[in-house]
């Protein structure tokens, strides 16, 4: 169990920003997963009372700050709108809700865990990450970025909604990790699926431009969700084997590119993997 | 450093470690039913109300709550104590230790929705672990006390 010495509820993100360039510091965002660390912490900076726990609708589209729950983003009325279900799917099954009003999207996007469902979904809606200093940076970009003491303010969805997006995982029980995770959504000029809990960290499936911008029929679905399961790196752990992650990649996009394109005729899906 | 909030309806002024989970810090103030389960941030046990929403109080330092409502079971005690006893009718809390936490969540359950389907109530309790009960009992005692609350209302109009 982490160890804390002090604690600093911060005025100002400079202040954190500062605070937090010290080795021993760090800062919070729900806590959960730090608190298993065995690490010894000098100052555990607070940002919980710098307003970054909104969901708004900006010029640039839907900017969600790095404190929002993840009980937030299952409840959020815009951000159903927007992803039609998607959002409340992804974080619905992780854990509990006592513990989805303390996990924070920052914290769940700064882990960049192999097992997040929250890092597969924003990848795919092609979110942007907005750091303090640095500004702002492409979540493809941010997954592969070694950690550093920048802090996440928000996360920024396109204004342009995908026309369907949809989200499967694969769990040996209904509140565990996920064995795989699966994210699509389609745009009128683009496909993006990412696969996530490999069990490394999510990533996004290259080389689906032929199939951009329009509908897709039952033998591209297969034909996609087969190039997934050939290029799509999966490893084993305790949970399920690098095998049997392989078949789960084809079927669960599958499955989602079949919600997707249910989702579009106005049919709904049913997300039950 | 001092920690200024709102517990079971009072104001109250400390002194804490800045390190202290709230679990600690409630237990110490003498809320035992506020209860040391998994410590993983799993099973529920420990669960409380933050300014009237379900946390779990091993996963978030006390020094956060400053000038916020806390709220465990020991400041529920009419609320609780008519869904316990649906609860209790049912035979569902066998050994009890997990029965403060899932009855905090399942209040705040009933506080968000009047009359939640079983699938919801499945959902929203689906992070309070039993190790004795199967969970049907306590669905069984839910769904009875619903009832008999609506019964309840319906009489009073």
């Amino acid at each position: 169990m982490i160890g804390i010495r002090d604690y600093k509820r911060a005025a100002t993100l400079e202040e954190a920003y500062q605070l937090n360039q010290k080795r021993g510091n760090r800062l919070l965002g729900g806590m959960l997963w730090l608190k298993l660390s065995r690490n010894s912490v000098q100052t555990a900076i607070d940002i919980g009372g710098l307003g970054l726990d909104k969901i708004e609708e900006t010029n640039e589209g839907l900017r969600l700050g790095a404190m929002v729950t993840l009980r937030q983003i299952e409840l959020d009325e815009k951000l159903q709108t927007y992803g039609g279900g998607a959002f409340r799917e992804a974080v619905g099954r992780i854990v509990g809700v006592q513990f989805r009003n303390l996990a924070t999207l920052g914290g769940s996007i700064y882990g960049r865990f192999g097992f997040s469902d929250v890092l597969t979904l924003f990848l795919a809606l092609d979110a942007e990450v907005c750091l303090y200093k640095r500004g702002r940076v492409p979540l493809r970009d941010y997954a592969a970025l070694p950690y550093d003491r920048d802090i996440i303010t928000h996360l920024l969805l396109p204004k342009a909604a995908p026309l369907a997006v949809a989200y499967r995982s694969a769990r040996l029980t209904k509140t565990d990790f996920p064995l795989l995770t699966c994210a699509c959504a389609v745009k009128s000029d683009a496909l993006q699926i990412a696969v996530g809990a490999r069990p490394g960290k999510a990533l996004l499936l290259s080389g689906l431009e032929k199939y951009a911008g329009r509908r897709l029929d039952e033998e591209e679905i297969e034909e996609i969700a087969h190039h997934a399961a050939t290029t799509v790196p999966t490893g084993s752990n305790t949970r399920g084997s690098a095998a049997y992650r392989t078949h789960l990649v084809q079927v669960l996009c599958a499955r989602a590119l079949r919600d997707c394109f249910r989702k579009e005729d106005g049919c709904g899906a049913d997300a039950d993997s | 450093m001092e920690l200024t909030l709102t517990l079971n309806g009072k104001k109250m002024s400390r002194l804490i470690e800045p390190g202290v989970l709230l679990l600690d810090f409630l237990r110490g103030e003498g809320c035992c039913s506020v209860k040391r389960g998994c410590e993983t941030s799993n099973c529920g046990l420990c669960t409380v109300f933050l300014d009237d929403v379900p946390v779990l109080s091993c996963s978030i330092l006390a020094a956060r709550v400053q000038g916020r409502r806390v709220t465990t079971l020991e400041g529920l005690r009419q609320e609780a104590e008519e869904l316990a006893t649906f609860i209790a009718a049912q035979g569902a809390e066998q050994c009890g230790f997990c029965n403060p936490g899932f009855m905090m969540n399942a209040i705040a359950l009933l506080r968000e929705k009047e009359e939640p389907t079983v699938e919801e109530i499945r959902a929203y309790l689906a992070g309070n672990l039993c190790r004795c009960s199967g969970y049907e009992g306590q669905l069984r005692g839910i769904l009875a006390f619903i009832e008999w609350r609506k019964k309840k209302r319906g009489g009073a109009q």
